[in-house]
């Protein structure tokens, strides 16, 4: 073997686990030379801004479904979550900015770990499959969103509210810089901490982590808290972007963020993947959508893509299991 | 004999990696005979049904069906050349009623239509069992029947489908023995319509009451083959064992300290009871006894993943409450499961998380991995039990089998785990690997550390093993001791001579 045959082996292999890169690469490329306003700094800033949300939920799906799981009730925690901040910020007119954030985290907070516990204890105790709990909790708390509002919205915010979601430090919207937080924090937890190992550990071999002394039911717990406490920051943060608490908020949500997470890994069997594979997943499923709004593609559209996405990753992954 | 044999096997081969599971074995198989095939866990047997069943694909030699040679290509075509295994796990529908199970894929229909008629599949039902002399109703579901009736519905339905031959692989080791002896006459039955029976058990004083022929394998080959009036458990036993150790144990005599471990009446039911025994350190002790005797449940629960009903472990002289396998290892145990696949290793992971996995949390510094010591340990192991891997990175499922196994025990070295319970600790390992892994157990045990190991070879237990204990039916039936063990006296402890009463 000389070297030249190991460099090209190398460049295989970095082109086989990256190719996401590639293919993100590629289409930056297809769509700018189809609509040249897509490389403007301000159209790659809406982009970002645009996938802010979502980021924000496929975070918490990325906890959740390395564990081996999966949480269909995001879409609507972050939906109650945005209608609580909202009807409980709407009364406090002249608010300031850092007491208006502190107390959207507060609740944002307090939402989802009553969600998110919920989630964790019907899984973890309860022997419940993630996706028959969460499949309940979706609908429980979507309706209480739509009980608690009468399914009328919620406008008139301080002037404070829409500071998180349409301000910008900089260059930078407010929103983005969080995002990035966000992640990054996700990554550490994930990366370096021994409670991210057991996250991997349980979705690799749940009889194994428990073999070695993991305590599953906590660790999945805690997994679903996070996942919860996340959507419903991001119910807030899509409340604040739309300057209104709406029941119909964050409606298929889920869908996107765990085409995202499923995407980035290439399958949904846990114990694999990470928040960069999760943040190439969210990068290319925004540059497709911001593709076709660039494009004049009807938004309905977008939908089919999304679904076709999930099940392009999905057969991808498989091909590369066979392999 | 001048009938000819319903399938005639020669020279069959077959191998895992590194098990000879069956070393040319040939053998007929008889119309209206009750063939019995015995020997000790890991002698062929199973392999040998399931190569006839389809399960498995034969590496060498041949097969005649009603002499003409056949390739058994999968389990359905097994059936369709009229071979019916019945395995130790059942395999019908509990959900379904008794005729709906019996009628499974052929069920009559009215006319053409897509309808079930269902009183034409209550009489075929009824037809099917009444040669048998089983009075089911056919419209029990499976679920609310006795394990024994099911195994009698299982029969019929081989039968049922043209069976020339009925394999049944230890069919009364969940039967009592009332059921037993409807069994057997079910079974004399299939011999008075011409069918041919393959009776496999551990049992000797049934399969010399029921057999015809009793065939004795051993290490793939097989022994003898002897008609069953010319049998009695003494030929048998004998028979059965006798192979002579090969010399890579090199079990070095250790200085064996005091007791570390006791544990009094564990019970669990109804898996094992009242067991008891003591470990000193620096000791190995070995666990024998047959498949499904207990053995495994037995250390799961010492190890706390399984619950205890009743029964005290002491260690070092005091008495701890296992609850969970958390508790154990912080106790200091470590515990190689037997299917190292499913139990032991994260298959999709590298090397590295698997070895730091369970000492992550006490290493950890405020809730981070100290990923600088993660790597030091590794390498340490690696080295140390010389685990074959291109890096510490490597996904553990492309390694060997016995490179995997040893991964399992890095990670409670590295845990330093002072009590070690081994789980069939060199199963599907080559010969290489096997002597290393002896060497890692002597160095362990040199060091101050005390391992239980149980295993289903009785060589490696008395190569390695300075007692033995033996467990007959979830009971301690005997402790033996290094100069004392032989593989007879092993054997004679661990069969059941009389099937008792459970």
């Amino acid at each position: 073997m000389n070297e030249k045959n190991t460099f090209i082996e190398k460049f295989k292999y970095f082109v086989k686990e990256q190719t996401l890169v590639f293919i993100l690469i590629g289409l930056c490329i297809i769509i700018s030379s189809v609509s040249p306003v897509f490389l403007l700094p301000q159209n790659l800033i809406n982009v970002l801004i645009q996938i802010s949300i979502n980021a924000l939920i496929a975070t918490g799906m990325t906890f959740v479904i390395i564990s081996g799981g999966i949480d269909l009730s995001v879409g609507s925690v972050a939906a109650l979550s945005g209608i609580v901040v909202t009807a409980i910020i709407q009364p406090m007119t002249g608010i300031s900015i850092p007491l208006c954030v502190l107390l959207m985290v507060v609740l944002s907070i307090v939402v989802g770990l009553i969600m998110g516990g919920i989630n964790g204890f019907a899984i973890s105790r309860l022997r419940v499959p993630s996706f028959v709990a969460t499949l309940a909790t979706m609908n429980i708390a979507r309706g209480f969103a739509y009980v608690y509002t009468q399914s009328r919205s919620i406008y008139g915010l301080p002037d404070a509210f829409s500071w998180i979601g349409q301000d910008y430090i900089g260059f930078l919207p407010v929103i983005v810089i969080i995002v990035i937080l966000v992640l990054l924090a996700a990554h550490i937890v994930l990366a370096r901490t021994v409670f991210g190992r057991y996250v991997y550990a349980i979705g690799s071999n749940e009889e194994v982590a428990k073999l070695c002394g993991i305590h599953i039911q906590n660790v999945k717990l805690k997994v679903y808290i996070i996942s919860g406490v996340l959507s419903a920051f991001a119910g807030a943060c899509l409340a604040s972007r739309l300057v209104t608490g709406q029941p119909t908020a964050a409606q298929g949500y889920e869908l996107n963020a765990i085409a995202a997470v499923a995407l980035g890994v290439g399958g949904m069997e846990g114990g694999k993947g990470g928040i960069g594979k999760t943040i190439q997943g969210l990068l290319i499923i925004g540059v497709i959508n911001n593709g076709l709004n660039l494009m004049k593609v009807s938004s309905y559209w977008q939908i089919i893509t999304m679904g076709a996405i999930i099940l392009g990753a999905l057969i991808i992954g498989q091909f590369k299991k066979e392999d | 004999m001048d009938k000819k044999p319903i399938i005639e096997l020669k020279n069959i081969r077959k191998s895992f990696p590194g098990v000879q599971a069956l070393a040319g074995v040939s053998l007929p198989f008889y119309p209206g005979e009750i063939h019995a095939l015995i020997g000790e866990n890991g002698a062929g047997k199973s392999t040998l049904i399931k190569v006839m069943g389809g399960v498995y694909q034969k590496e060498g030699g041949q097969i005649y069906i009603n002499g003409k040679e056949c390739e058994i290509e999968d389990v359905t075509h097994a059936q369709n050349i009229g071979i019916s295994v019945i395995h130790q796990e059942l395999s019908l529908i509990p959900d379904l009623t008794v005729m709906e199970n019996l009628c499974l894929g052929i069920e009559p229909r009215i006319g053409r239509s897509a309808f079930i008629d269902k009183n034409a599949m209550r009489n075929t039902a009824r037809k099917i069992m009444k040669p048998l002399g089983l009075t089911i109703n056919p419209d029990d579901f499976i679920k609310d029947l006795k394990t024994a009736d099911r195994q009698m519905v299982e029969i019929a339905r081989a039968v049922s489908r043209n069976a020339a031959l009925v394999i049944m692989d230890e069919p009364t080791s969940s039967l009592s023995s009332r059921e037993v002896t409807t069994l057997f006459k079910i079974i004399r039955k299939l011999k008075a319509n011409n069918v041919g029976v393959i009776y496999v058990s551990h049992i000797l004083s049934e399969v010399l009451s029921l057999s015809d022929k009793i065939t004795v394998m051993r290490d793939g080959y097989i022994i003898r083959t002897l008609d069953a009036d010319e049998a009695d458990e003494k030929i048998l036993v004998k028979s059965m064992v006798g192979r002579e150790i090969k010399d890579y144990f090199n079990k070095e005599e250790q200085e064996i300290g005091d007791v570390i471990l006791e544990v009094s009446d564990l019970t669990r039911k109804p898996y094992f009871f009242d067991v008891s025994f003591d470990l000193r350190e620096g000791e190995i002790l070995g666990i024998s006894g047959l498949v499904g005797a207990g053995r495994t449940e037995i250390i799961r629960a010492i190890f706390g993943s399984d619950k205890l009903e009743k029964g005290k472990i002491r260690l070092r002289s005091e008495e701890v409450e296992i609850h969970s396998s958390r508790r154990a290892i912080e106790l200091g145990f470590g515990f190689v499961p037997e299917d190292r696949k499913i139990e032991g290793l994260m298959l999709e992971s590298p090397v590295k998380q698997n070895i730091s996995l369970p000492s992550l949390k006490p290493t950890a510094k405020s809730g981070f991995v100290d990923r600088k010591w993660e790597t030091e340990i590794c390498k340490e192991y690696i080295q140390k039990l010389k685990i074959a891997t291109p890096s510490r990175n490597t996904i553990s499922k492309t390694l060997s089998g016995g490179n995997q196994q040893k991964i399992v025990v890095a990670k409670w070295f590295a845990a330093n785990s002072k009590i070690m319970l081994l789980d069939e600790p060199t199963r599907g390992i080559d010969v290489n690997a096997k002597s290393e892994m002896y060497s890692l157990m002597n160095e362990y045990t040199k060091n101050g550390g005390s391992i239980v190991m149980v295993s289903s070879e009785l060589p490696e237990l008395l190569g390695m093993a300075d007692r033995i204990v033996v467990i007959r039916q979830g009971k301690v039936s005997g402790i033996l001791d290094r100069e004392d063990a032989t593989e007879e006296k092993i054997m004679t402890l661990a069969s059941t001579l009389k099937k008792e009463e459970k």
